[in-house]
């Protein structure tokens, strides 16, 4: 599974990386590969608030809905709405197309408790 | 993004390409399925000739509707509509019918369905004119009949279930899930608070957590156990003065007894609550156990399932509701009471002040209530009872006879149906979705598959009582060839079924870029 | 017992193989004290020729001699013997709801036709593939709606079918819904300054097309309202075989059409099954109830069908499904598609026209004994007249085994023509000679 060293996981398979002061989010390579084909992605809109550990969407698959978690809270700024025509991209390149959200943190130092790639990796590998 | 059933939904590409010749040098199935006159069929709309037509009416009479009715409002004939004379629609859909499989066709063990023989006497029966030229709303002395044929189903579908009344009005089980939750927040209601909780165990149909949040309920999840029970020290611990009620299935979705059921009623009554019963599974218990007898105060049939009225490609069902003598006031209307000579439906809520309302457009799916006491008077108390013990043997006898080939999750005694899983066919990357299409290839419906959520990868067998031992036999063995297959030719077993009319379909295309009409020029496919 | 197989033998093999020393041990996981200690009190078995004696015994206290001239949201028609007959094709009515769909493309197919004829006949844009029936399907698209807009308010014509009102009342029970109920004026249709009313911060306003009492009701300008006030527009059609003469809902501005065609296909079965139908617009597909089939390719990219947008239901969803319906009425939907496809294009617009002209032919054979309509508005193949007492009249001509119409007075037990109103129907079973001798007999 690629896990991308420059970027802050949750434990829910998410990742987030730092844009200037905002964070780009979007869902792990080993999340895509567990769902299947992705079907349908529902996002929020622009201006939207999330809080961190919340749901800000769900992702779904022909057969099951997961929801997605925000990794920090903040302000949506800005929504990937392509996603909701060509939902393949989370599959087929979930770290660069298949971003999601960026959030404008409100508490950026949430970022400092996210897992490292490391971190990450460790936890897929007690998966396996 | 964990995945708990273990479906991995990717059609992707063939693993194997040779399944271009689907079917070209397969053996025969164990079942009996071979290649056949199977016939391609474009849609209605797209084949017939403008002006044909394939229905025999008389003349109209008498100036055009233009004159009383406003142009504006009229329309002509609609495009669009098939053109196709009667021959073409009966080649039509006699074409369609020989792409499905059926109970009629073969073993169908869809586990939780029940899905046993429909009888054609109770075929026969629901369409004498008496029944099906019944209007509804029909003066009450000319439908004496049918009144009587619900009070005396009433009685009997009360009487099976231990309890004091039963609703007839609900379409399906889940239609009858969602009128029990009615009667149950409506005496709650009535004792000042509707409380605001349900507990439902992980174990149980999707539809009850469903049919708790359409009653405005809170779902709260109970784990089962080790050995596939629910546990009256996890009841104990999740029940509080919020909560309304508890949904059980019993025998659960893994066909396990759930043994401790006086007890979790004990400790639910004891705060407050009450127990509903999920009736999917009565097969296994009539005239063995009845849920009023084991504390249940509410239970849905299936009239579809137990009592053999055919599923008919998804409905129409019928679930009636059987409750106690302290909820029976809150039924939904109507109900049928004994007046005088004769029967009369109730369906003033002036003479039923607690009742929860109406939930059917009439007084239910009659055609089913025929059916189904057609089949009730045919077995009669003892056949009940063998229903259960045949049904529970059948499945005994497939268990015995997978074990081995399968990875059995709960070893616990299951009655009715049983569920193994792919954990034995994974090292050689088979899953439960390969098993069950390979199946097809034998003739065989598959079993239920990924479901109940607790067991990743299940597969769940519900035999039923109406299949031989041959059958079963049949079906054993290509469980278990299919076993063998995944060890000495798994490319095969994930290019299945290779027999049937269609491959694999693209579940992720038919989602991703939804066509769910015919149009003009139509491209899908 | 001819459904069951078993042998005796069978029976001590397939024991012997589960390890189980008699059938009673197989149960041994159900506590001794909890197990039923006698036979049920169920009547005794019958042979088949018993049974069919017992059930006709049943079906002949029924009179069913001559149609019915009752409507009310169940429409007498003919139901050409074709359609039974392939309703009979065990491949068809024994098969479950088609989760396999290399085995069910025939279901899949039919399903898929259905979808195509609901959206034709309604003038929308996507159809489910069925719900129990009409009043549920009305009750679901109220819930729908408020899903869609957020908001909790529900206005309804009183002129909508008073039974499906009755089940929308008990469906928005448990979610706190609110149901605002609109009057009807002296043509039939509804109030539209009542409407004007009470339409702010609507979910949805639902209209019946036909209404209840036979009348076209005035649903291009209640629609129109709606749009203003950010509700949507749901027609409610019990009598769906009005939609081959008169304009689609979708036309009209409806956003959601719901009901029965029962009248395609379905006997009058004492109300049912029948299928309930829900026909939306494309943009609110995802929060459609219900089971949806949609077409796509196998791998060696050859169309077919399968059910799709599950994620919406309850066996992916649990509590957050758009609804818990599971079952619905599918051999009843292929009643009506196969009834369809035989009708087609010139067909139904045959029927539908057939069916106003014995409409209209009752109301003049009526008139001709002085009994006249209860509203002015414009009808279809139903309506309400002024016999004088409805009551009566029912109960009189039943003993002739004539089942005249329903009083209206058991709805609107307080309308000032509630006493006279009979509400009757006449389609394509009704010949001429029927009606008149109906006519004459309701004033004699």
């Amino acid at each position: 599974m690629n896990v991308p060293e420059d970027l802050a996981y949750t434990r829910e398979h998410e990742w987030a990386r730092r844009k200037g002061s905002r964070v780009v989010v979007g869902i792990t390579d080993f999340a895509q590969d567990q769902l299947g084909d992705v079907v349908y992605v529902e996002l929020p809109a622009v201006g939207d608030e999330v809080k961190r550990g919340e749901s800000f969407g769900v992702v779904e698959s022909t057969k099951a809905v997961s929801e997605l978690f925000a990794p920090v809270s903040g302000t949506v700024v800005e929504v990937n709405d392509p996603l909701v025509e060509a939902p393949e991209a989370v599959n087929e390149d979930p770290y660069e197309e298949g971003w999601m959200i960026v959030i404008e943190p409100s508490e950026p130092r949430q970022l400092e408790d996210l897992l490292t790639s490391a971190a990450y990796a460790g936890l897929l590998a007690e998966q396996d | 993004m964990s995945n708990p059933t273990g479906w991995k939904p990717s059609v992707g590409a063939s693993p194997s390409a040779a399944a271009g010749a689907a079917g070209a040098g397969e053996p025969p199935g164990l079942g009996g399925a071979a290649p056949g006159l199977a016939h391609e069929e474009p849609l209605l709309f797209e084949h017939g000739s403008r002006g044909r037509c394939g229905v025999s009416l008389p003349a109209p009479v008498g100036p055009a509707p233009a004159a009383e009715i406003p142009a504006a409002l009229l329309r002509g004939p609609i495009d669009g509509l098939p053109e196709l004379s009667e021959l073409e629609v009966v080649r039509h859909f006699t074409r369609l019918s020989t792409w499905n499989h059926g109970i009629d066709t073969g073993l169908y063990p869809l586990g939780s369905c029940t899905m046993k023989y429909n009888p054609r006497s109770s075929e026969a029966f629901a369409r004498l004119p008496g029944f099906a030229g019944l209007h509804p709303l029909a003066p009450a002395t000319h439908v004496q009949g049918a009144l009587e044929l619900m009070y005396r189903l009433e009685r009997a579908l009360s009487e099976i279930a231990g309890m004091s009344a039963t609703s007839l009005s609900p379409a399906a089980g889940a239609h009858g899930e969602l009128t029990g939750l009615m009667v149950i927040r409506a005496w709650h209601q009535s004792r000042g608070n509707p409380r605001r909780k349900v507990l439902i165990p992980d174990t149980a149909h999707g539809t009850n957590p469903a049919s708790a949040a359409l009653n405005g309920y809170t779902c709260v999840e109970l784990a089962s156990g080790p050995d596939g029970r629910l546990h009256p020290e996890t009841v104990a611990a999740a029940m509080d003065e919020d909560v309304a009620a508890i949904m059980v299935t019993n025998p659960n979705t893994l066909g396990i007894f759930e043994s401790h059921i006086a007890e979790i009623a004990a400790i639910v009554h004891g705060r407050g609550g009450l127990v509903y019963g999920d009736g999917a599974n009565m097969n296994a218990l009539l005239g063995v156990a009845r849920p009023g007898d084991l504390g249940f105060d509410v239970i849905q049939y299936n009239l579809h399932k137990t009592f053999a009225t055919p599923h008919g490609g998804g409905g129409p069902g019928a679930g009636p509701v059987a409750v106690t003598g302290a909820l029976a006031p809150f039924l939904p209307l109507p109900m049928v009471v004994e007046d005088g000579p004769g029967f009369r439906l109730v369906t003033d809520p002036a003479e039923r002040p607690g009742s929860v309302g109406k939930i059917h457009g009439f007084w239910g799916n009659f055609g089913m209530f025929v059916r189904a006491w057609a089949y009730l008077r045919e077995l009669g108390p003892e056949g009940l009872r063998a229903t259960a013990e045949l049904a529970v043997l059948n499945a005994a006898y497939v268990r015995a006879g997978l074990s081995g080939a399968y990875h059995l999750p709960y070893p616990t005694d299951s009655l009715h149906e049983v569920v193994f899983d792919d954990q034995a066919q994974k090292a050689a990357g088979i899953t439960t979705m390969d098993v069950a299409k390979r199946l097809i290839d034998h003739g065989f419906h598959p079993p239920t598959i990924y479901f109940p959520l607790v067991v990743h990868g299940a597969l769940m067998i519900e035999p039923t009582e109406t299949e031989s031992k041959e059958a079963l036999d049949a079906f054993i063995g290509a469980m278990r060839a299919i076993a063998d297959e995944a060890r000495t030719d798994p490319d095969r077993l994930r290019a299945a079924p290779l027999r049937a009319f269609r491959s694999r379909l693209d579940e992720t295309r038919a989602a991703r870029r939804p066509v769910l009409r015919w149009t003009p020029g139509m491209q899908a496919g | 017992m001819r459904y069951h197989p078993h042998t005796a033998a069978d029976v001590q093999e397939m024991l012997a193989a589960a390890g189980a020393p008699s059938v009673d041990a197989l149960f041994r996981s159900i506590p001794e004290p909890l197990r039923l200690a006698r036979a049920l009190d169920v009547p005794p078995a019958l042979d088949e020729i018993s049974l069919s004696r017992e059930l006709g015994r049943l079906a002949a206290r029924n009179e069913v001699s001559h149609p019915p001239f009752v409507g009310a949201g169940c429409y007498p028609h003919h139901v050409p013997p074709a359609v039974d007959q392939l309703l009979l094709r065990g491949e068809f009515f024994t098969a479950y709801t088609p989760y396999q769909p290399e085995i069910s493309q025939g279901t899949l197919q039919a399903l898929f036709e259905w979808q195509t004829f609901v959206c034709l006949l309604t003038g929308l844009e996507v159809s489910n593939a069925s719900l129990y029936d009409g009043a549920t399907a009305t009750a679901e698209a109220a819930l729908m709606a408020t899903r869609i807009t957020g908001r909790r308010r529900i206005v309804v014509s009183a002129a909508v079918h008073p039974e499906w009102r009755k089940v929308l009342a008990s469906y928005l029970r448990s979610t706190h819904d609110e149901i605002v109920t609109i009057p009807f004026g002296a043509d039939g249709r509804t109030d539209l300054d009542a409407l004007r009313r009470s339409v702010d911060g609507a979910a949805a306003v639902i209209v019946g097309w036909p209404n209840f009492l036979g009348v076209l009701d005035a649903l291009p300008e209640a629609a129109a309202l709606a749009r203003e006030a950010g509700a949507l527009t749901i027609a409610a059609t019990a009598e769906a075989v009005a939609l081959g003469l008169i304009q689609p809902p979708g036309a009209l501005g409806a956003d959601v059409a719901a009901g029965s065609f029962q009248s395609f296909g379905n006997p009058l079965s004492f109300g049912g099954p029948a299928p309930g139908y829900l026909a939306i617009r494309e943009a609110h597909v995802r929060q459609m109830p219900g089971r949806v089939c949609g077409a796509t390719v196998d791998r060696q990219g050859r169309r077919g069908f399968a059910l799709t947008l599950s994620t919406r239901e309850q066996h992916i969803r649990r509590e957050k499904a758009t609804s818990n319906v599971c079952t619905n009425a599918g051999l009843c939907a292929l009643a009506s598609t196969i009834h369809l496809g035989l009708l087609g294009r010139r067909g139904l617009a045959e029927l539908a026209r057939l069916n106003f002209d014995r409409a209209r032919l009752l109301r003049d054979a009526m008139a001709e004994v002085g009994v006249r309509p209860v509203f002015d508005g414009p009808f279809f193949n139903e309506l309400a007249l002024d016999v004088g007492d409805a009551e009566e009249v029912v109960a009189r001509l039943a003993r002739r085994g004539l089942a005249a119409g329903v009083p209206l007075s058991r709805w609107y037990p307080d309308a000032p023509w509630s006493r006279g109103a009979l509400l009757s129907v006449a389609t394509e079973l009704h010949d001429p000679e029927l009606i008149r001798l109906f006519a004459r007999a309701v004033r004699p």
